[in-house]
C-alpha cells in the first residue's frame, strides 16, 4: 500500500518539477512548482515526520509559491509567455541532467545504503523541540536575525526610489 | 513502512539532476529560482530521509533550519529579480550583463 502512494508522489513530484521549469506560462510553472513543493510534503508523511511535512506545506506552498505568483504577476505579459531558450543549449542540458542522474544512482546503488532498514520507532517531534532549545539555541537565534534581516534587505531593495513626489503623500 | 532509504535518495538524484538542467538550460530569471527550489527541496528530502533511517532527530532539525533560511533566500531573490526587471524592463538573465563589477 506504501509502496503504491509513493510511486505517486514519484510520479507528482518530479512530473510537476519537469513541468514548473518546461510549460510555457510562468503562472502555470508556478502553479506546478506548488505540486512539487507538495509532493515533498507527501515524502515527509511517509517518513513519519508530519511536523516538517506541516512546516513545508505552510512556508513553501503557502508563503514561497504565493510570493513567487505575485511576482509572476507584476512581470509584463509578453515576458510571462515568452521562452528564452537556444536549441544547443537545451541538449548540453539535458545530457549534464542524465550524467548527473545516472552516476549518482550508480554511486546510491552500489554503495552500502541499498542495506539499510530501520524497524525502529520514528523521532519523536518532542525531540525536535528539545534539540531546538538546548543543543541548537544560538542557531535558533542567529536564524531569526537572518530571517528578519533578509526580510528587510527585501524591503529596501524593492523599494522605489524614483517617486520623490508622490501625490498621495501631499 | 516499505519502502526503503535508497528510493528516497534515488528521487532525491532525480529532483538535483532536473533542477541542474534548470539552471543550465533557462534564461529566465524566474525560472532559475524555481530550479533552485527544486534543488534545495531534494537536499531537505535527503536529509529527512536519512535522520528517519538512522534514526535521528538531527536530520529533521537541520530540514527545518534549512526551509526557514531558504525562505529567506527567497525573500530576497524575488526582491533582486523586481529591481533588476525595473531597471531593464526584462527578466532575461543576457541583459543583466552590465550589472558585473
Amino acid at each position: 500500500m506504501a509502496d503504491a502512494v509513493f510511486l505517486a508522489l514519484t510520479v507528482i513530484t518530479i512530473g510537476s518539477a519537469i513541468a514548473a521549469l518546461e510549460l510555457r506560462s510562468l503562472i502555470y510553472g508556478s502553479i506546478a512548482l506548488m505540486g512539487t513543493l507538495g509532493g515533498i510534503a507527501g515524502f515527509f508523511f511517509l517518513l513519519d515526520a508530519p511536523f516538517v511535512a506541516l512546516f513545508q506545506l505552510a512556508v513553501y506552498v503557502g508563503s514561497i509559491a504565493v510570493l513567487i505568483l505575485f511576482t509572476v504577476m507584476l512581470v509584463k505579459r509578453e515576458l510571462i509567455f515568452k521562452k528564452i531558450e537556444d536549441k544547443r543549449r537545451k541538449f548540453a542540458g539535458i545530457g549534464l541532467m542524465l550524467v548527473v542522474m545516472v552516476s549518482l544512482g550508480a554511486v546510491f546503488l552500489d554503495s552500502g545504503i541499498k542495506t539499510i532498514t530501520t524497524d525502529e520507532p520514528s523521532v519523536n517531534f518532542r525531540d525536535i523541540g528539545i534539540d531546538f532549545v538546548t543543543y541548537y539555541w544560538p542557531a535558533l537565534i542567529l536564524m531569526g536575525l537572518i530571517l528578519a534581516g533578509s526580510v528587510t534587505g527585501a524591503l529596501v531593495l524593492a523599494k522605489r526610489e524614483d517617486v520623490e513626489n508622490d501625490q498621495r503623500t501631499s | 513502512m516499505t519502502s526503503e532509504l535508497v528510493d528516497f535518495t534515488l528521487v532525491s538524484v532525480a529532483l538535483l539532476g532536473i533542477g541542474i538542467y534548470g539552471l543550465a538550460v533557462k534564461r529566465n530569471f524566474i525560472r532559475m529560482l524555481f530550479a533552485v527550489e527544486i534543488i534545495i527541496n531534494a537536499a531537505n528530502l535527503n536529509l529527512v530521509a536519512f535522520g528517519r533511517f538512522l534514526p535521528h532527530s538531527g536530520g529533521q532539525t537541520l530540514a527545518l533550519f534549512s526551509i526557514a533560511i531558504a525562505a529567506a533566500e527567497v525573500a530576497v531573490g524575488l526582491s533582486l529579480i523586481i529591481v533588476a526587471y525595473r531597471m531593464y524592463q526584462n527578466v532575461d538573465i543576457a541583459d543583466f550583463r552590465s550589472l558585473k563589477g
